[in-house]
């Protein structure tokens, strides 16, 4: 069912293809996969991200995530969470890429585990290689303009800086530079890491961003299908209200009742 | 013979394709991803690629994620 809250005709599109939701979620740290179907549900997401990790060859009848979001429902992000190198991002995407035979990625490439603040030089070079081999890469990246112009000028299809640090919830530390970022880009900028609350999510799309990634804040949430729908309300919020375009800031009252005809 | 799978010791046939390994493991094929001393084995070749002695085999699939 079309979601009559956004505008029409406004959709995001990401390597040729249009979505209507601006909000991607992840599929980590869910209590269940029930639960986080639920979520994405919630959260009216059409991408997901999905990470590559070895079969349990002892355990093969536990729940696995394709029976509860489907692949054909939802479009699968595979991304590289866990990797400090390009060729360990480089040799996963590959894998991914037979798994699911997809092409759309996520690519990370991070620095230290205190942080996992992504490794730009590494991140640089695996995106070469990823887009000469084929694949649209979306980037995770830090919130530097200049690194994330040359993702773009490499092809990246997507650039996304943090907000703040991976499941750190908080928020949006640097508009500046998140602002500097969408002035420049021509494909489409989200932000993938930070996002706290509703709120924060908001900030960003109100920063002129075109969708916003978000998974610890909303399944840490104590109702975590509540958090989705909030998800969904805050990034629609902040999309039409950037759109809609912010009265200017005023240092003194301007009334809102006429002045004429007081008695 | 011998063989590592996803870096564990692990025991194989002597003559064995990918596809037979996989069906031997009751592993499902779709949805995973196998590499074989870090090359991606095809769909397409499960059945005519063979185990050796030593190889190291990974098979992958998704999970959750962020």
């Amino acid at each position: 069912m079309p979601d009559t809250s956004v505008a029409t005709g406004d959709q995001l599109i990401i390597a040729g293809k249009a979505y209507s939701s601006r909000l991607i979620v992840g599929t980590g740290k869910y209590a269940n996969y029930a639960q986080n179907a639920a979520a994405a549900e919630a959260a009216g997401a059409e991408v997901v991200t999905v990470a590559l990790r070895r079969v349990n060859v002892a355990d093969k009848g536990s729940d696995r995530l394709v029976d509860h979001l489907d692949p054909k429902r939802f479009t699968y992000l595979p991304n590289t969470a866990g990797c400090f190198t390009a060729d360990d991002a480089v040799r996963t995407l590959r894998l991914a890429r037979e798994a699911g035979g997809w092409s759309l990625v996520k690519l990370e490439v991070l620095a230290d585990q205190k942080t996992l603040y992504p490794d730009m030089q590494e991140t640089l070079i695996a995106a070469k290689a990823l887009i000469a081999d084929g694949f649209d890469v979306m980037v995770y990246c830090s919130d530097d303009p200049v690194y994330a112009r040359k993702l773009e000028d490499v092809g990246c299809c997507a650039i996304m800086p943090l907000g703040s640090l991976i499941g750190s919830g908080l928020g949006i530390q640097n508009p500046v530079n998140i602002r500097l970022i969408v002035e420049q880009a021509r494909v489409p900028v989200i932000v993938d890491a930070g996002v706290g609350t509703a709120s924060d999510a908001t900030i960003a799309m109100e920063l002129g961003v075109d969708g916003v990634l978000v998974n610890t804040a909303i399944a840490a949430a104590r109702d975590p299908i509540r958090m989705a729908r909030a998800m969904k309300h805050a990034v629609i919020a902040g999309r039409e209200s950037y759109l809609a375009g912010r009265m200017p800031k005023k240092r003194y009252a301007d009334p809102s009742s006429p002045l004429a005809g007081l008695i | 013979m011998n063989v590592f799978l996803n870096g564990e010791p692990a025991s194989a046939p002597d003559v064995v394709t990918v596809a037979a390994f996989l069906e031997s493991l009751g592993m499902p094929l779709k949805g995973v991803a196998v590499e074989r001393n870090r090359e991606i084995v095809p769909k397409s070749m499960y059945g005519s690629v063979r185990l050796t002695e030593g190889d190291r085999i990974e098979i992958v699939q998704f999970v959750g994620g962020g």
